[in-house]
């Protein structure tokens, strides 16, 4: 692992430049600590952190851009006649790094002499079988074209790759070297190494913002890919979802209003479940219940947030589901036909929401002054017509805010719909049938065979974007309403 | 004190409306307020005076049963409204704040219109039969708690937009809507202004021929201007209860005579 | 104040008794009782809900931890070797060997019942190659009475938990109504039985038509290396940015801008990170699929706001007396938070982040998307690093691969292996509260 070995020797040099910094600190002031600026120990960070930084700096960004300098050097070597009919570019350059890496096992197995496989005019046969015996993948017969472009796709990268040692070990000796020729009895060590220490800090919490960038370049680039082969009107205003399996072809009806219904749907009869009982809960715990009874109930409701969803999903499909089967199913009522339905998904989404409902609102309940239960209890009010009448109409803001971040995460649940809902996309209003929804649809699109530039794959990351849009604007809403609420009590 | 003084007093007692017998209050272990007798009066204010946690604004909230909303609080002892105990079992604490009211230190109005805050009371215990009558009740304890002239052309705006002592002064509006019998006042006037302050005290003053009021109260002037009975508490003991005048010039109990004359507090 | 208003009648209610109570005072006390059950109602149906789900969890996945056994003792001489290794068909002069020693055991128990070489292979699979492949790796064995435990395939297995039954079975080549009788006589002699799967916890999944064989051992092995990259990511990442929100970081747009960020990312559903560590991670930088490491990466974002929020909020607590302190003995700002603010603060720190881990070991969206399921972790990774790299599977994403698998005798092992998630879960919550109680500090 060359990059292991890299990052190894980085380290070496910095830990090295550390203790000569820290020496030759001590040096300067004859040995007596008392002559210097900072401590000796500030001097030696000083000199690691011009070895490390840099380096490591350059290390990531050149990882990060010989990929895709590589990918656009061979792709545009790949001539446009050996691009086949119904396929793309993309596909081509992933038979090509098939090949590639392909080749590289084959050469390390033996099975491939490495002059045959770096040779350009190599019989395009006897590399195929290499890697067939080598137990590598190989899709189809290697063709010329194919095996040039994963010849000098392999040779690029191993010049990059050298090309990067080279110059990052320099660029930490280089920086090693300044570090420690600034060491000096007055050099301001501490003042350089805490501004260092506190870029560092500014850039670990700049993450945030970088993964937020990533999510939305990721999303909104491949939408636009989407949009160029499938039209953004059919996406938003089609009625019917029928992706076509062979990934071929226009014979996909891409409609997302049948998704966002089913997600609606499932979301509303999740609510309908965790608010009212949620709610109660919350009520109950926090103006009823004696400490005793609070201290055991509400942990007790609040293991039912800390389970995994997948839990939930496998309960929603084998326990869940054939209980109302049994009830609702031919045998009882006749409304179901199978296990998997929006009820069976809102049921048990709803169980997973009662305690983010009720700690929510058990918190907001709680903000409400007791000063204001006084006042009302004072004039005579039983304890309901308090909660009802004051303490409910005071919170109800912030309550709001609950029910609202309750419901973004009920539209962005996955694993319940994916296990629970069922696969068929549907506009109707019988809650017993099966319906799917957008996250749903997110899983089936890319996890199945579909190559990633058909339409078929990238409507997941015009749905991603439309769940993104949706949950971010209901989390939005709903923190400025409970922002609001709170300040109102402060 | 002598026999005369004794005469005299209750020559000018009332008749009595809540009697207090060997009370007691723990919260938890702590034994907050130990042995207490007193006799509030109809139509009289009384007014509780005493150091910062001597216990008289727990005693207070035992006259209606407030401490009962205090999981810890364990209320000892005899109290009788009119003579019925009202902490027998069949007693509903509801229908007693609703004969008892109350008024906090702190002004308290519900974040709704001052309307409807007035309307609460009314409302709940079922006094109104009709709107016209609830308006009638609404302006009637705006007027009761002097406040009407300042909010009569704004009743749907929100109580919690009034000033200190306008919302201390709708709070009591809104105690007295339910025609409560006793009023009680745990330092009504602590967090107003002196302005304020001299409105509320007018207005009690007023309340006392109608309603038997008691005042918790930490400054002794106040007691002085405005009650006719004053209890002086003490650690968790009413040293001494009497005569507003009796009190403030001649005092029995060399505690109280220390506190008044401002050596301990 | 007018007069007159102050000489309104009074009302009928003044002077009535206390203990008399009137009609709307009853109808208000039964709207409270009314009121207060609806409350205990609430509370007792999620209680009831949390119930029915551990008691199917447990109910279910239980039996996922007995396997059904055939044990059989068994000496090979020398010379029977040799002579099987002889035959055209290997494995078929191994298998007649050993229905020969079990028609024995049969008949010392004295239990006569008929049965061929089809049924033991329905019964137990291929038992002759089991048995040869055994004295081909351990060939110092022979002569000496070696005892076999062979599994019992999934549907004999089913047949001990109640899952197959004589009515509901139909003949198959995978079980006949006349395999039941031979079981039932094995069971009688006491060669059959239940013992406990340690092969569940310990092995890698099986193939889609082996539900027996199917363990849970390498996907425990792939979430605990993205458990190792959240970890040694996160809780550095974390706390930088932390000490930065909290400590440095000046008031200005920037500083909104990453609050804003960290506040919504924390609400951000989850399969939306799945697409962000396809797009960026798979197809953009060409990390390898399935690999704990992508996982690892990608779990790391998603919990990153937790861990922000919970180290903040330690940081938080700490009063600024102590750095007040510091700075007053001359430390830099620097110095008073790394020397003083951070260690006080580590207790909680370290809570925040072993809940932020137990909230990504149970994470599965995102898994599904960077192609951690349907793919057949069959074994464990050769060594430290290729863990990282190689395909592998997670706790749940293997969870999620039974669960949609067809044959129901996935489904046991689905729950079987929600109840070692959920063990690790607990275990992770525990450590969690046994910290906050003992280094928790009240200022």
């Amino acid at each position: 692992m060359p990059i292991l070995w890299l990052f190894l020797i980085v380290a070496a040099i910095s830990v090295v430049g550390y203790v000569m910094g820290r020496s030759r600190a001590l040096q300067s002031a004859g040995g007596d600590i008392r002559g210097l600026h900072s401590l000796p120990n500030f001097y030696g960070a000083n000199v690691m952190l011009k070895t490390m930084v840099p380096a490591f700096g350059l290390l990531i960004i050149w990882l990060l851009v010989q990929p895709l300098y590589v990918n656009s050097q061979v792709s545009g070597m790949i001539p446009d006649t050996a691009i086949k009919e119904g396929s793309s570019r993309s596909l081509v350059m992933a038979e090509v790094r098939r090949a590639a890496s392909g080749l590289d096992a084959a050469v390390s197995q033996g099975q491939l002499p490495a002059s045959v496989a770096r040779d350009p005019n190599a019989d395009v046969a006897v590399v195929t079988q290499g890697l067939k015996d080598a137990g590598q993948v190989v899709t189809s017969e290697i063709t010329q074209p194919i095996l040039n472009a994963a010849q000098s796709y392999t040779s690029m990268n191993a010049v990059g790759y050298s090309a990067m040692s080279v110059v990052v070990i320099l660029l930490a000796l280089a920086g090693a070297a300044i570090g420690w020729w600034q060491t000096h009895a007055d050099y301001r060590a501490r003042n350089v190494v805490e501004q260092g220490v506190r870029v560092l800090l500014l850039a670990a919490a700049s993450i945030a913002i970088l993964t937020t960038i990533g999510i939305v370049l990721s999303l909104v680039f491949n939408t636009w890919e989407f949009f160029k082969l499938y039209p953004a009107s059919d996406f938003f205003f089609g009625t019917t979802w029928s992706p076509s399996f062979s990934g071929r072809g226009g014979s996909s009806e891409l409609g997302i209003i049948p998704l966002l219904w089913g997600t609606f749907y499932i979301s509303i009869v999740a609510l309908l479940v965790a608010v009212p009982i949620g709610l109660f809960a919350a009520i109950y715990l926090s103006e009823y219940a004696s400490p005793r009874v609070r201290a055991f109930a509400k942990p007790l409701l609040e293991v039912l947030a800390g389970i995994p969803t997948i839990v939930y999903g496998l309960f929603a499909l084998l326990t869940v589901g054939p209980l109302l089967l049994d009830v609702f199913g031919d045998n009882g009522l006749g409304w179901m036909k199978a296990g998997t339905a929006v009820m069976t998904a809102g049921l048990v989404m709803g169980i997973m929401l009662i305690p983010f409902v009720s700690s929510l609102s058990d918190d907001i309940i709680n903000a409400v002054p007791q000063a204001m239960r006084d006042g009302s209890y004072g004039l005579g009010a039983t304890q309901s017509e308090t909660i009802r009448q004051v303490v409910l109409p005071a919170a109800l803001p912030g309550i709001v805010g609950a029910i609202l971040l309750a419901a973004s995460r009920a539209i962005g649940e996955t694993m319940i719909v994916v296990l629970g809902a069922g696969a068929a996309a549907r506009l109707s209003l019988n809650p017993f049938e099966a319906m799917t929804t957008v996250t749903a649809k997110i899983v089936s699109q890319l996890t199945g065979d579909a190559d990633f530039a058909s339409p078929e794959a990238l409507v997941a990351f015009a749905l991603g974007m439309t769940l993104f849009i949706l949950t971010l604007g209901l989390n939005v809403f709903a923190l400025y309403i409970v922002r609001k609420y709170r300040e109102q009590y402060e | 004190m002598n026999d005369m003084s004794r005469v005299e007093r209750q020559v000018d007692t009332n008749s009595i409306k809540l009697e207090c017998r060997d009370c007691q209050v723990y919260y938890g272990d702590t034994h907050a307020i130990k042995d207490v007798n007193v006799d509030i009066e109809d139509k009289t204010v009384t007014a509780f005076i005493g150091p910062s946690g001597c216990g008289k604004s727990t005693f207070l909230r035992c006259l209606n049963r407030m401490n009962d909303t205090i999981d810890i609080a364990r209320v000892m002892g005899s109290f009788k409204l009119d003579g019925e105990d009202i902490y027998d079992k069949r007693v509903d604490p509801v229908q007693l704040r609703a004969k008892v009211g109350m008024v906090f230190q702190k002004p308290n109005p519900f974040p709704k219109s001052i309307y409807d805050n007035v309307a609460y009371g009314p409302r709940i215990h079922g006094l109104a039969k009709n709107k016209a009558e609830l308006d009638e009740i609404v302006e009637k304890s705006l007027r009761r708690g002097a406040i009407w002239d300042e909010v009569k052309d704004r009743l749907d705006a929100p109580g919690t937009g009034l000033s200190g002592g306008q919302q201390q002064r709708l709070c009591i509006a809104r105690a007295v809507a339910t025609e409560p019998e006793v009023l009680l006042m745990d330092e009504p006037c602590s967090a107003l202004d002196p302005i304020a302050t001299a409105q509320v005290e007018e207005l009690i003053d007023e309340l006392r021929s109608r309603y038997s009021v008691v005042i918790v109260t930490h400054s002794m002037q106040q007691a002085a201007r405005v009650s006719q009975k004053t209890a002086f508490f003490h650690l968790g003991n009413l040293v001494e209860f009497g005569e507003t005048g009796q009190i403030f010039t001649n005092p029995e109990d060399p505690r109280t005579e220390s506190y008044i004359t401002g050596r301990i507090g | 104040m007018t007069d007159a208003s102050m000489q309104t009648p009074e009302t009928g209610r003044r002077g009535t008794s206390l203990t008399a109570t009137d009609e709307r005072t009853r109808k208000r006390a039964r709207a409270e009782k009314r009121f207060r059950f609806y409350g205990i109602i609430a509370i007792a149906t999620g209680l009831f809900f949390l119930v029915v789900l551990f008691a199917s969890i447990l109910k279910e996945g239980i039996p996922a931890f007995t396997r059904t056994v055939v044990s059989v003792e068994f000496t090979l001489t020398p010379e029977q070797r040799e002579e099987a290794e002889g035959t055209l068909f290997k494995t078929k002069a191994y298998s007649d060997l050993f229905i020969a020693e079990l028609n024995k055991e049969l008949a010392e128990s004295g239990i006569n019942v008929d049965f061929d070489e089809a049924a033991i292979e329905r019964l137990l699979g291929k038992v002759g190659g089991t048995i040869r492949t055994f004295y081909a790796d351990n060939p110092d064995k022979l002569g000496e009475p070696i005892m076999f435990d062979l599994a019992a395939s999934s549907r004999v297995d089913g047949y001990f938990k109640g899952r197959v039954s004589r009515d509901t079975l139909q003949d198959s080549r995978f079980l006949q109504l006349s395999d039941l009788d031979l079981v039932d006589a094995l069971k009688e002699a006491g060669i059959i039985k239940q013992a406990f799967n340690w092969p569940f916890i310990t092995g890698a999944d099986s193939g889609v038509d082996n539900p027996g064989g199917a363990g849970i051992g390498a996907s425990v092995v792939g979430s605990f290396f993205m458990m190792l990259v959240v970890l040694v990511l996160s809780l550095p990442i974390g706390v930088a940015a932390s000490i930065y929100l909290e400590e440095f970081a000046p008031q200005n747009k920037f500083t909104d801008l990453i609050e804003v960020n960290i506040s919504n990312l924390a609400a951000v559903p989850s399969i939306v990170f799945g697409i962000l560590g396809l797009a960026v991670f798979i197809q953009f930088m060409h990390l390898p699929q399935s690999a704990p490491l992508v996982g690892g990466l990608v779990l790391t974002l998603m919990t990153l706001p937790t861990i922000i929020i919970s180290t903040r909020a330690s940081l938080k607590a700490v009063p600024p007396s102590i750095r007040d302190a510091a700075l007053g003995v001359g430390a830099s700002k620097m110095q008073a938070v790394f020397h003083h603010v951070l260690p006080l603060a580590a207790p909680g720190i370290l809570t925040g982040t072993i809940i932020g881990l137990a909230q990504a070991l149970g994470e599965t969206a995102p898994l599904l998307l960077i192609g951690m399921v349907g793919f057949v972790a069959r074994g464990y990774p050769d060594g430290f690093l290729a863990g990282f790299t190689e395909p592998n599977s997670a706790m749940p994403a293997q969870i999620y691969t039974w669960a949609a698998r067809a044959d129901v005798g996935f489904y046991e092992k689905a729950w079987g292996g929600i109840i070692i998630l959920l063990m690790f879960l607990l275990t992770m919550n525990i450590i969690a509260i046994i910290l906050r109680r003992r280094f928790e500090r009240r200022w």
